[in-house]
């Protein structure tokens, strides 16, 4: 089974990055910070791990800086369970 | 607690930020009518200068026509100069039920209420229409009174990359269990003044059982055939569930805007619909100008096609020029300068030469993307285009990023 930070890196590159965007996303990429995903569009990562993991993140986590690298995520998964 | 100094800096500190962060905004002070010739009084104390507007929303030069100001003094004399209401207490007079009446009429929907701006309108409606049983789809790139309007909302938000078709169907797909699916959309977007694709975005709602929104506040007067927007623009009149727009830009510029559509959705609003119920009503002289600018669009499109061959005119020149600009075919023509500071540097140049016009860069606009957005008008002439053209030119040549190609800009000046 895929690590956890592999299925968060593998959909944020697909959810985030437009058609021939060819800039580099790794686990410690600032996502927010770096201009990849605004606080806006950051509420489609928040459903994506919700519905993926059956987990509901209090708005209080689901901070940008929570939600600013693949790294963060993993992380914060972590206190839901989610290894 | 009193204003002391601890506090005083506090704020100091956070404009202090904001002034190094280079967001920092300044009122530039017009005084004059608004029209495509004003007279600016920038920096603040400095002499008035005479320069050609190129980034008012003004899109049919009806902000300072005759027949609506007329129309605003009698509608002045008539009914007064407020209300001193809300709609539903005693603010609501013969005139307001008329202009929702032609607004109905002109958006072709089923009926339509009035807000005191159309940032109202898109902060009241999703809250008052949906609940925690529904989702909002909205593109990425949707206007900021949007995002608020949905953040305010019960309903669960997603989005969609900018107009990605399979992208939104997908997100169609994810949210089959909920009790309604809003695709929310802005017609024109403002910033790279592209068109959204609204006719398959009905398609998509039809297959999937969802609703349409779409905010037409830089399209309605002036995008499709007789100016009654993108949806008629892509052929889709009477499919669009939910419409907001603004009386503020093309529609005589003053202020208010309205959510059109289904009845129910409408009636939704005029119950439950916070902006409506707990803000003043839209001002009787407001009111009657915007009817006299209804009844002026609808007898003739001589406006809009005078703005679509000024835009046709103005994208062939700056690309003739050898600038780069975003294609499309709305009067907003963001020319792309990717750099910040040549950003602001280009439009200081600009208005030196009598030109004004605005250079917009993160976070407004995506990092790298830094901007000099225009927008026609039919205010303009000829005239007013061939000088901005010139000045254009000039400063391009100054910073030598004439016909140079996206990557020669960067690497002269950097994301």
């Amino acid at each position: 089974m895929a690590e956890v930070k592999d299925v968060v890196l593998e959909y944020v590159k697909n959810e985030y990055l437009e058609e021939g965007d060819d800039r580099v996303i790794n686990y410690d990429t600032a996502l927010i910070s770096g201009g990849f995903v605004d606080s806006f569009s950051m509420v489609s990562l928040k459903v994506f791990l919700e519905t993926k993991y059956g987990i509901q993140i209090p708005d209080a986590k689901a901070s940008p800086e929570a939600f600013d690298s693949v790294n963060n995520i993993v992380n914060l998964l972590k206190e839901f369970n989610i290894n | 607690m009193s204003f002391s100094t601890e506090t005083r800096n506090i704020f100091k500190t956070q404009l202090e930020e904001i002034r190094n962060g280079g967001i920092f905004k300044e009122e530039r002070i017009i005084c004059a009518p608004q029209d495509s010739d004003i007279e600016v009084e920038y920096p603040i104390g400095s002499e008035h200068k005479e320069v050609i507007n190129m980034c008012a929303n003004n899109y049919l030069g009806l902000s300072s026509h005759p027949e609506v100001i007329a129309a605003a003094h009698k509608g002045l004399d008539s009914r007064g100069y407020g209300m001193s209401s809300v709609r539903f207490i005693c603010g609501t007079q013969d005139i307001h039920k008329e202009l929702e009446c032609k607004l109905t009429t002109f958006l072709g929907t089923e009926d339509t209420i009035l807000f005191p701006s159309c940032m109202d309108a898109n902060a009241g409606v999703f809250e008052a229409v949906l609940n925690e049983q529904d989702v909002m789809i909205a593109d990425r790139l949707v206007h900021a009174s949007i995002v608020d309007g949905m953040r305010l909302a019960k309903a669960q938000n997603d989005t969609y990359k900018h107009s990605d078709m399979n992208h939104l169907e997908q997100k169609l797909q994810l949210h089959q269990d909920k009790r309604i699916r809003l695709i929310v959309t802005d017609g024109s977007f403002s910033m790279d003044g592209d068109l959204a694709k609204l006719d398959k975005i009905v398609e998509l709602a039809e297959k999937y059982n969802a609703m349409v929104f779409l905010d037409d506040s830089h399209a309605s007067g002036f995008i499709g055939k007789t100016g009654r927007g993108t949806q008629e623009h892509c052929n889709v009149v009477g499919k669009i569930d939910i419409i907001t727009t603004t009386l503020g830009k093309a529609l005589g510029g003053a202020s208010g805007g309205c959510v059109s559509g289904r009845s129910e959705i409408v009636e939704m609003c005029r119950q439950k619909a916070r902006p409506y119920l707990f803000s003043n009503t839209v001002a009787p002289v407001v009111v009657a100008g915007a009817i006299a600018v209804l009844d002026i669009i609808s007898k003739t499109t001589e406006r809009r096609d005078k703005l679509e061959r000024n835009t046709e005119f103005w994208r062939k020149g700056l690309t003739e020029a050898g600038l780069i600009i975003k294609e499309g075919e709305t009067p907003i023509v963001p020319v792309m300068l990717f750099n910040a500071k040549l950003s602001q540097d280009f439009a200081r140049d600009l208005y030196g030469e009598g030109i004004y016009a605005v250079g917009f860069f993160f976070p407004v606009v995506p990092k790298g993307q830094a901007r000099i957005r225009t927008q026609l008008s039919a205010a303009h002439d000829i005239a007013h285009l061939e000088k901005a053209l010139a000045a254009f030119k000039k400063v391009g040549e100054k910073y030598g990023i004439l016909h140079k190609t996206k990557q020669e800009v960067i690497d002269m000046y950097g994301m």
